[in-house]
């Protein structure tokens, strides 16, 4: 999604966000991502000031301190920085993709069914359904490469193997990761 | 669960191609980021690229395979040094030009393009300008698309001396700033 994203021309505006929507905010993070209940205050603490940026096609970014924490497209689930990833890897449900897929996954391909469950890829044992957020790590790496939605629960990727499993969001190097937030 | 999910490694991000150090390979600059690594975190180096870890990671690939992806390697490096070759190549040949424009018969404006190639925010150096000679400065897109910084005034040898200066500062003092004059309006004869 960040293939092409320019600070200079897909930036609108800039804004900080109110305490009560911050809070409000928290609440849906520790939703969607259990695990974050731990950090959450590490990551967003009760004083610090989040600013909400709004870029084109309906795509906010939500960062704090001039990093990126995570970002929202329309009212999708909301989608955590590569960044954080790597600073907080427990918090968030993963899946591994074989070696072959890197170098694609890193072009911005979005990842296949049998990259998933071929030898050197892994999912987890618990089914996860369709419209998770998940970090995407790399057959033999320690640590994240990308960020993606599942398009299919993944008991259906180990069954049907076939088609996209996993839509990419942001990965090594794209837009989101070049971005330097002034 | 770890109380703040931190692995036992703090993060650390190559200082040539911003990927943590594994994924180094796939960035293009391999060999400089080899070097960079090796100077840095020499025990992080040993752990990534010594005999067992590059044995390790090939053996689930078979032998033509691991030729191939060397091959790629290899040309992804290429590839990124001919870019990297390119860009500064632009860079020297390309010129700041410091155009003389006239707004009406007494007044005229100096209106400066091309300052954006060599890495300089057109916006912050219009502030400077508009400072340091106590007029209107401001970037507008001139005919071509690109960013122009527009001053008032006939400030022009002071501009001039300026951009040398800042551009001898960072470095790139081969390069030309060229003075030129603009007379667009000529009222036609009827």
């Amino acid at each position: 999604m960040f293939k092409k994203f320019n600070a200079k021309d897909d930036i609108h505006s800039r804004t900080n966000v109110k305490s009560s929507v911050q809070r409000g905010l928290k609440l849906k993070l520790i939703e969607q991502f259990p695990k974050l209940e731990n950090v959450i205050d590490e990551i967003i603490p009760k004083k610090g000031q989040l600013v909400i940026i709004k870029c084109t096609d309906k795509l906010s970014l939500y960062a704090m301190d001039n990093e990126v924490l995570f970002y929202q497209h329309f009212d999708d689930p909301f989608v955590p920085s590569l960044k954080l990833i790597h600073k907080f890897a427990d918090c968030f449900p993963s899946v591994t993709v074989d070696r072959g897929a890197i170098k694609f996954i890193l072009s911005g391909a979005n990842i296949m069914c049998p990259g998933l469950t071929s030898k050197g890829a892994g999912l987890p044992d618990e089914n996860l359904p369709a419209g998770t957020v998940v970090a995407i790590l790399a057959e033999g790496k320690e640590t994240a490469l990308a960020v993606g939605k599942l398009i299919m629960d993944t008991d259906e990727i180990k069954k049907i193997n076939k088609g996209i499993g996993i839509e990419v969001g942001t990965h090594l190097g794209d837009g989101l990761w070049s971005l330097e937030v002034e | 669960m770890a109380e703040d999910g931190r692995s036992a490694l703090p993060i650390i991000y190559c200082g040539v191609c911003t990927f943590p150090p594994e994924y180094c390979e796939f960035g293009g600059t391999l060999q400089k980021c080899k070097t960079w690594l090796k100077v840095e975190y020499p025990d992080l180096y040993d752990k990534l690229y010594s005999e067992d870890a590059l044995a390790k990671a090939t053996e689930g690939l078979s032998l033509e395979k691991q030729e191939k992806v060397e091959r790629e390697i290899q040309k992804l490096q290429a590839k990124e040094a001919n870019r990297a070759e390119k860009e500064l190549k632009k860079k020297l040949s390309s010129k700041v030009v410091v155009k003389r424009v006239e707004r009406s018969k007494r007044k005229h404006v100096i209106a400066v393009s091309g300052v954006e190639v060599f890495g300089i925010d057109p916006k912050k150096l219009a502030k400077t300008f508009a400072s340091k000679f106590a007029t209107g400065a401001s970037v507008t897109k001139n005919l071509e698309g690109k960013d122009e910084i527009v001053i008032q005034g006939d400030v022009g040898d002071e501009v001039e001396e300026y951009v040398s200066d800042l551009l001898e500062e960072k470095g790139l003092d081969g390069v030309k700033v060229e003075r030129t004059e603009d007379k667009p309006k000529k009222k036609s004869q009827a």
